[in-house]
């Protein structure tokens, strides 16, 4: 028996189908991966995202601290509620999470993390945070729900207090404001528009049937996963992990490398591997044959040598396979992958494959 | 779930066979399979004419979430397959009993013995319930 969410009695009133993710017992759909895929796109859906990790940060030198600490850098959040996607890194330039960062306050931020890295993440950030004096704290006593598609702020609007339903909806995107002891934020990780809430856990269940008879789906981590996909956002543990660099994780557009004297951990092999012609690629990929791509496949670059599928599956939106891949440097835009001792047709495409429901190449 | 078809015989293995008329058999996988895989969304079908070994890899399904094998419940050799599982691989979920059939296979003697009844099927999916 793994952890339970605020919401877990939920999803098993909800016929969820529940497997373990990183120690947690959580929905993997709820009759239909694809149905609740689709409901994203075209409609809105509700996750449990409880699993993952806030933590909040705080302290005279807390902007400094995470000028340190991560490879994107804070100094662009210029005003409070702004996000920041970025890597945290190890002193190889490897990856110890990929995490969001809110600026909640001149001394205040709160971060966002993986669920699986919690232990590693939270010690890590602890050892670096003392030597800034930085408060960590973990706020697990918190619920988080992503309510994500076309639809998604206007149907769970009504669940937000009215004195702070103004201030919720008119939230840019990558941004987020605390309503009351909620914090919600226009973020998600399925390539749609939407929110995710932070809330009491106590209060989680309420919410949840209200989004639910509002017509909002409740969507398990299968579709979290080919909607993630669909929308080429990385997913740590698959895409990236600590052996490898935001640089060969197509994740170089998160590292800020102005002002050079900023010392973020990472930086210098990061620099090192910057100057490095033969870095792989981290390449989008359009199966043209029939077929399923699947995570650790084998690429094949004719003449050039060989890559692997880091996150592979079908898309429901495009109705072909579609996968990201860590592949050999060079100019080519074809690649096989090996299905079950076969070679299949490939071809490279530009991402996201989808985003904002529509298809984004060419298919 | 629904009752099991009390015309199919059943494997281990989750597929299902039903003798036909002519003396083939059909030859698909049972709605339990198909509701732990999710929705189907690739079938790799065998040739017409290949022959298939009693316990052998005969297809794999893919679902969202992975790929499957599927074994022939009896050796024999394929006379038709379901092509229209190619453009639409969810009739497997729709109706894994009907529409949803996989392979037709031309056989000698079935050796019962490997196969079980819908009683004893039943019971296998009572056990794993547990």
């Amino acid at each position: 028996m793994g952890s339970k969410t605020p919401l877990y009695d939920k999803h098993v009133e909800a016929g969820a189908r529940i497997v373990d993710f990183g120690g947690w017992d959580m929905p993997l759909h709820y009759g239909s991966q694809k149905e609740e895929h689709h409901a994203v796109r075209q409609d809105a859906g509700v996750f449990d995202v409880s699993h993952m990790t806030v933590v909040d940060l705080s302290g005279e030198r807390v902007r400094e601290f995470l000028q340190h600490l991560v490879a994107n850098d804070v100094a662009k959040l210029k005003e409070h509620g702004r996000a920041l996607y970025t890597c945290m890194l190890n002193p190889d330039g490897g990856v110890i999470d990929d995490l969001i960062i809110y600026f909640v306050g001149d001394e205040d931020y709160r971060l966002v993390v993986n669920a699986a890295t919690r232990e590693k993440d939270l010690a890590w950030i602890r050892k670096q945070a003392e030597d800034f004096g930085v408060s960590v704290v973990e706020r697990a006593e918190l619920a988080m729900m992503a309510v994500q598609g076309p639809k998604a702020r206007e149907l769970a609007a009504p669940c937000i207090a009215a004195e702070h339903r103004d201030a919720t909806l008119a939230l840019k995107p990558f941004t987020g404001t605390f309503a009351g002891e909620w914090f919600v934020a226009r973020t998600g990780y399925t390539g749609e528009d939407g929110w995710e809430l932070v809330l009491p856990a106590a209060e989680a269940p309420v919410v949840w049937d209200r989004l639910l008879a509002a017509g909002v789906v409740p969507c398990g981590l299968g579709a979290r996963d080919t909607l993630r996909l669909e929308a080429a956002m990385n997913l740590y543990g698959s895409d990236m992990d600590e052996t490898i660099s935001p640089l060969e994780a197509g994740l170089g557009w998160t590292v800020a490398w102005e002002p050079g004297d900023r010392d973020f951990i990472g930086r210098a092999p990061l620099e090192k591997q910057r100057e490095d012609t033969d870095i792989r690629r981290f390449v989008g990929l359009l199966l043209e044959d029939k077929g399923v791509l699947r995570n650790h496949m084998k690429v094949v670059v004719d003449g050039v040598g060989e890559g692997e599928i880091t996150s592979g599956g079908f898309s429901p939106t495009i109705g072909r396979s579609i996968a990201l891949a860590r592949v050999p440097a060079g100019e080519y835009d074809r690649a096989q992958v090996e299905v079950r001792g076969k070679l299949l047709n490939a071809r490279i495409v530009k991402t996201p494959f989808v985003r904002n429901g529509e298809i984004r190449i060419d298919v | 779930m629904s009752e099991l078809p009390g015309d199919l015989l059943y494997t281990n293995d989750h597929e299902w066979l039903r003798r036909e008329s002519d003396g083939s058999v059909t030859v698909g996988i049972t709605e339990h399979a198909a509701t732990a895989l999710g929705d189907l969304v690739y079938v790799e079908l065998p040739e017409v004419g290949q022959d298939v070994d009693a316990g052998g890899d005969m297809a794999v399904v893919e679902s969202v979430k992975a790929a499957s094998d599927v074994y022939a419940p009896v050796g024999g050799n394929v006379s038709a397959v379901n092509e229209e599982l190619a453009d639409e691989p969810e009739k497997i979920n729709a109706d894994p009993y009907g529409d949803g059939w996989i392979v037709r296979l031309t056989v000698g003697d079935i050796d019962e013995g490997e196969l079980m009844s819908p009683d004893a099927y039943q019971q296998l999916l009572d056990e794993l319930d547990d």
